[in-house]
């Protein structure tokens, strides 16, 4: 099982899956923001197992995963600042009460 | 004492009893981030989930990677998070409804995306390694420093813009009046 392709992709599948149903469905912005890394996870891990089973790839593999990580990073940093700030003039951090352009 | 390849009296493989744990860990812990009504032990729950990841990314061979997966998101990035979790906590903020409205849809939606991505990956003819050997981490310092330079370069300059960025964004306003008042 650990020897096939297939499993870590229709692992990686599920994964994003899972991550596409928490950002839209969570209230919070904070956990939308971690379901967008759990997708990130999810292509980063698609990407490692190509680079494993396939020879030519393998070193290309493991140095795009670890610039994706980096972007992550940078992500995740900016996207929390932004929620803080906007935390900081609404007082909730629930997205559906961001509706002031909506009036 | 060097262990075989599969378990004595069983003889199931190790790495397929290693898959299934870690793989069961990281379903099981992903579900919990986005169901989960506490928004903190969704925070932790990431942390599990980035950590059986890493033991997937060394099952796979990449030892680096796993290495930066655990230094930069359980490290870094899950602290960044709870962190934020604290700053935007309210006592009174209503905790019983957690999803949208529309959830039920999103549900949907995702479950697709699952079964046809799952649908196309068993349908394909993968060219089938089996050998998964260990990247070695000068082979991975050579290339990333020869052929993927350029992206190295981009991606230190965009940490930095980010980190200015954070900071830029997340810093409290001053007033106007304490500005005068200075």
């Amino acid at each position: 099982m650990s020897n096939s392709l297939d499993s870590y992709l229709v692992l990686s599948a599920f994964l994003f899956a899972i991550g596409t149903f928490g950002f839209l469905a969570r209230r919070n912005a904070i956990s939308m923001l971690m379901s967008i890394e759990l997708m990130l996870n999810a292509v980063n891990l698609s990407i490692l197992a190509f680079g494993a089973f396939e020879a030519q790839l393998k070193t290309h593999a493991a140095v795009i995963a670890l610039l994706i990580i980096a972007v992550a990073a940078a992500e995740a940093t900016v996207g929390l600042a932004i929620v803080i700030a906007i935390y900081r003039n609404r007082k909730t951090p629930l997205v559906d009460e961001y509706d002031s352009m909506r009036e | 004492m060097p262990i075989g390849n599969s378990i004595p009296l069983v003889g199931v493989r190790w790495d397929d009893v290693l898959f299934v744990v870690l793989a069961a860990t990281l379903l099981g812990s992903a579900l919990l981030v986005v169901t989960l009504r506490d928004i903190i032990r969704c925070g932790l729950a990431l942390t599990l989930s980035f950590a059986s990841l890493a033991g997937i990314y060394a099952l796979l061979g990449d030892p680096l990677v796993a290495a930066t997966q655990v230094l930069v998101y359980i490290g870094a990035i899950s602290i960044l998070i709870l962190f934020a979790i604290m700053m935007t906590q309210t006592k009174n903020a209503p905790t019983r409804l957690v999803f949208q409205t529309q959830a039920w849809i999103a549900a949907v939606a995702a479950a697709v995306i699952a079964v046809v991505i799952a649908a196309t990956v068993l349908a394909t003819a993968w060219p089938s390694g089996g050998q998964r050997l260990a990247t070695g981490t000068a082979d991975v310092a050579h290339l990333l420093f020869s052929d993927y330079v350029l992206p190295f370069e981009v991606v230190s300059v965009l940490l930095t813009a980010a980190v200015v960025g954070a900071v830029y964004l997340a810093r409290r306003e001053v007033s106007r009046r304490e500005e005068d008042r200075s």
